[in-house]
C-alpha cells in the first residue's frame, strides 16, 4: 500500500493527561474483605452487601471467558485496585463544593461542570474512578419527578428502587465480568424516569478513570417507567499508561409498558500506543430489557478507543410489539481488537429488532461483529433486519463476521445483510482529482460509511463522533 | 498551456509511455486517438497525478509550472479535471455533498470565499440543467447503484460545476447510447471557452462528430505516431490503424 494509506492514524491520544489529586485508596487484590470494605465505604444497607458477596463467591467459581476473537496476556486479578476515590470526595451539597483541581480535570476534557457553562439541555453525572464527583441539572429534573444521580447515592436515597431492579436484567451470576462488578463496583449512574413523563433534556454521564492501576467498575441502572422516555449519553476516557488497565462495567436499562430508552455511547479509552503497549481492557455487559408492551430501547455506540472491547449491547425483547435497536461504529487501529456486537432475543408477539453494525479496521487492528438473533417459541410474527459492514483501511487490518441465527417460531421474518468494502487507492484519488486532501477524502468515505449510524446520534454527539473519527483514523492515510 | 515533452511513465516495471511530445494551447481541443494498451488511459491518468503510474523520464510544464511536482489535489485547485473512464462509487456521501466539498476546496485554493449550502444549491439547479440532470441526482450516494450513463453524466455535472482550465476526457463516450452521447457532448461544448482547452481521449470517432477537435493524435505503443486536423479521425474511421508507420501491433 502507499504512503496514501499508511499515514492517517497517528495522532496522539488528546485525553492522555493525569490529574494529581490525593486518592482514598485500598490495598491491590480481591479477597471477601474487599468486598465488604468497598460496601461499608459506601454505606450501604444489608441488601447490598449480600448481593456483592453472593456474585463473589459465584465469580470464583467461574472461568474468564475466551470465546472473543481477542488475543492478550492473561490478567492478573489480584494485581488490580478495586477501590479509588479522590479523597476531597464527600457528600455534597451543590456543585460549588467540587473539588477545583477535578473540576480543571473536566474543563480539560471539554466538559464544564459549572451549571451557568454547561450546555443547556444536557444533565451530566461525572465519575472519576470510583465514585462520582457530581451530578448536574438536579434540581430542574427533580421538578419532573426524575431520579438522576450517582449509584452510591441511590442506594442511600432510593434503597426501594435499587432493590427492585438492581440485578432483574444482569443477575449477578450473568458472566464472569458482570459477577466482578457486581462484587466490587464503586458507583456508577442511577436514572428513574416516573409514569409518562418525558424527560425534557439529555442525561449524560462521563467516565473518567485516572489513577494507576485501578480497576473501573461502575453500573449503571436506567428504569423507564409507564409511558416514560429518557435519552441517555455515556461518554469515556483515561490517561495515557503502558500497563493495561480493567474496566469492566455493567448497564442496565428497564422499559416498562409504552416506554422508550434511547442509550447513546461514545466510547474513547486510551487505547495503547502505536505498538500496542497500554490502553484499557473494556469487557462490558451492557443489556436492555423491554419489559413492558409496546417498549423500545435504541443503543447506538461509537467505540473508537480500548485495547481491547468485548461489548455486546442487547436488548431482551419480552413485551408483546417491542421494540430493540442497534446501532454501532466500532473502528480499531495500530494494535487494537475489537469483539462487539449484540443480541436480540425476541420473547414477546410481534416484537422487532434492528442491526445496524459499522466496523472500520486499519492498522494491525482487529474488528469482529458478533451478534445473536434468537426468536422463542412464543414470538409470533417476531422481525430482525440486521445489516453488518464492514471496511478495511491498508493491508495488515482484519474484519470477522460472527452472526448466530436461532428461530423457534416458523412466522418470524429475518433478513441478513453483510458487505466487506476497502478505501482503495481509487476512491482516494478520484477524491484528490476533485480538489480534495487525502484526510479530507478518507474522513468523507468513513463518515459515508457510518451515516446510518450518525443519524441515531443526538446532534451535539454526532459531530463529536464524526471529529473523533477523523483524529482516530488521521495517520492512516498519507 | 500544457507542454509534454518526452514523456515515459511505467506501471510497476512496465514501461507504458515511451516518450510523448504533446502541446495544447488554451481554447483549443485535442483528440487522443489509438488502439487498445496504447496508453491512452495511462497517458490521462498520469497528467492527473494518479499514484500507480511511475514517470521516469520528460517534462510536463502547465502554465509555465512543473505539473508533474504537484499533488494530485493541488493539480485540481489549478484547474485540471480528469472525467473518469469508470467513476468511483462512494457509498453514503452524497452527490451534492461531494461536490460542494470539491468546489469550496478549489475556491478556497484561489482565495475565494467558500459558498454555503444554500447558495451552491442554487448554482447546482443552473449547472443540472447542462447535463439534463434530474436534480433528485444531488440526493444520491456518488455514483452508487449509477448506470454507466448517470456515471458518465455526472462526471460531465462535476466538470460542469469546478470548471477546470484543462479538462480531460478519458473514454467518456463509452457505454454511452446515441441520446446520452449527445447530451454529455453538448455539455463538453457548452463548457468551451476561449481560456480552457480539452483533451478527448476516445477509442472511436463518433464522439467527434459532436465534440470537434482542432487537433487529432494517434498514440500506439507508448508514443504518438501521427497527428493532424479532424479529418484524420475520419481516416482512422475508414481505414484503421493499421496503415499509420508505427502503428501496426
Amino acid at each position: 500500500m502507499s504512503s496514501a494509506i499508511e499515514s492517517l492514524v497517528n495522532k496522539e491520544y488528546a485525553y492522555g493527561f493525569v490529574t494529581d489529586v490525593e486518592s482514598d485508596t485500598i490495598g491491590r487484590g480481591l479477597n471477601e474483605d474487599v468486598v465488604r470494605l468497598i460496601s461499608s465505604k459506601k454505606n450501604e444497607p444489608a441488601f447490598m452487601l449480600e448481593w456483592r458477596l453472593k456474585a463473589y463467591r459465584r465469580w470464583l467459581t467461574m472461568k474468564e471467558p475466551h470465546w472473543g476473537n481477542l488475543h492478550y496476556e492473561p490478567i492478573d486479578y489480584q494485581n488490580i485496585i478495586y477501590y479509588s476515590a479522590p479523597k476531597s470526595v464527600k457528600p455534597l451539597q451543590s456543585l460549588d463544593e467540587v473539588d477545583p483541581e477535578l473540576l480543571r480535570a473536566y474543563e480539560k476534557l471539554g466538559i464544564s461542570l459549572n451549571e451557568q457553562k454547561k450546555l443547556s439541555g444536557v444533565a451530566l453525572d461525572a465519575i472519576f474512578d470510583s465514585v462520582s464527583v457530581g451530578t448536574t441539572m438536579k434540581e430542574e429534573l427533580s421538578r419532573h419527578g426524575i431520579v438522576f444521580c450517582s449509584f452510591g447515592e441511590a442506594v442511600q436515597s432510593h434503597p426501594d428502587l435499587i432493590e427492585r431492579y438492581l440485578g432483574t436484567v444482569v443477575p449477578h451470576s450473568d458472566n464472569f465480568y458482570a459477577a466482578l462488578n457486581a462484587a466490587v463496583f464503586s458507583d456508577g449512574s442511577f436514572c428513574y424516569i416516573p409514569k409518562g413523563v418525558k424527560c425534557p433534556m439529555e442525561l449524560s454521564t462521563y467516565f473518567r478513570i485516572n489513577s494507576a492501576d485501578t480497576g473501573q467498575f461502575e453500573r449503571t441502572l436506567i428504569v423507564a417507567d409507564e409511558g416514560a422516555s429518557v435519552s441517555y449519553l455515556e461518554g469515556c476516557t483515561a490517561p495515557r499508561r503502558d500497563t493495561n488497565q480493567l474496566h469492566a462495567a455493567v448497564v442496565e436499562l428497564i422499559a416498562l409498558d409504552n416506554a422508550s430508552i434511547k442509550y447513546s455511547t461514545v466510547q474513547n479509552w486510551y487505547a495503547g500506543d502505536k505498538n500496542g503497549v497500554g490502553g484499557i481492557y473494556n469487557f462490558v455487559t451492557k443489556r436492555g430489557k423491554c419489559a413492558g408492551v409496546n417498549s423500545k430501547i435504541s443503543w447506538t455506540q461509537v467505540e473508537t478507543g480500548s485495547a481491547i472491547t468485548w461489548k455486546y449491547p442487547s436488548v431482551i425483547l419480552q413485551g408483546d410489539n417491542s421494540t430493540g435497536e442497534f446501532y454501532s461504529v466500532a473502528v480499531v487501529n495500530n494494535h487494537q481488537q475489537a469483539d462487539t456486537g449484540t443480541k436480540m432475543i425476541h420473547i414477546g408477539k410481534n416484537t422487532k429488532s434492528n442491526i445496524v453494525s459499522k466496523g472500520i479496521s486499519a492498522g494491525h487492528g482487529s474488528n469482529s461483529y458478533r451478534g445473536q438473533v434468537k426468536i422463542l417459541p412464543r414470538a409470533t410474527n417476531a422481525r430482525n433486519y440486521t445489516q453488518c459492514d464492514s471496511m478495511l483501511i491498508g493491508n495488515e487490518c482484519g474484519a470477522h463476521t460472527f452472526p448466530y441465527i436461532e428461530v423457534q417460531n416458523n412466522t418470524a421474518t429475518l433478513e441478513h445483510e453483510a458487505s466487506t468494502s476497502k478505501i482503495g487507492e481509487d476512491q482516494i484519488f478520484y477524491c484528490k482529482q476533485r480538489g480534495l486532501s487525502a484526510e479530507h477524502a478518507v474522513s468523507m468515505i468513513v463518515s459515508g460509511f457510518c451515516r446510518e449510524v450518525f443519524q441515531n446520534l443526538p446532534m451535539e454527539f454526532a459531530v463529536e463522533a464524526q471529529q473523533l473519527l477523523g483524529i482516530t483514523l488521521e495517520g492512516s492515510v498519507g | 498551456m500544457l507542454e509534454i515533452k518526452n514523456l515515459h511513465a511505467n506501471i510497476g516495471d512496465k514501461e507504458i509511455l515511451k516518450g510523448i511530445d504533446l502541446s495544447v494551447q488554451a481554447g483549443e481541443i485535442h483528440a487522443v486517438m489509438g488502439p487498445n494498451g496504447s496508453g491512452k488511459s495511462t497517458l490521462a491518468q498520469v497528467l492527473a497525478g494518479h499514484p500507480a503510474y511511475e514517470v521516469t523520464e520528460g517534462t510536463v510544464m502547465y502554465d509555465g509550472r512543473n505539473l508533474l511536482e504537484m499533488d494530485p489535489e493541488v493539480r485540481a485547485q489549478e484547474g485540471i479535471f480528469l472525467a473518469f473512464q469508470y467513476p468511483i462509487e462512494i457509498p453514503g456521501v452524497t452527490n451534492a455533498y461531494f461536490l460542494r466539498s470539491a468546489y469550496n476546496e478549489i475556491r478556497k485554493a484561489k482565495g475565494m470565499p467558500e459558498l454555503d449550502p444554500l447558495e451552491f444549491l442554487d448554482l447546482m439547479e443552473e449547472k443540472t440543467k447542462i447535463v439534463e440532470m434530474d436534480q433528485a441526482m444531488m440526493n444520491r450516494s456518488v455514483n452508487t447503484g449509477f448506470s454507466g450513463g448517470e456515471k458518465k453524466r455526472n462526471e460531465i455535472l462535476q466538470m460542469a460545476v469546478l470548471e477546470p482550465r484543462l479538462a480531460i476526457l478519458d473514454e467518456t463516450d463509452s457505454g454511452l447510447d446515441i441520446d446520452a452521447l449527445k447530451v454529455v457532448s453538448n455539455g463538453v461544448n457548452a463548457l468551451r471557452r476561449p481560456d480552457n482547452a480539452t483533451i478527448v481521449v476516445t477509442h472511436y470517432q463518433r464522439l467527434l462528430n459532436y465534440i470537434v477537435p482542432d487537433q487529432v493524435h494517434v498514440l500506439a505503443q507508448g508514443r504518438i505516431v501521427k497527428s493532424g486536423g479532424k479529418e484524420l479521425a475520419l481516416e482512422l474511421e475508414e481505414r484503421g490503424y493499421d496503415w499509420i508507420p508505427g502503428a501496426a501491433a
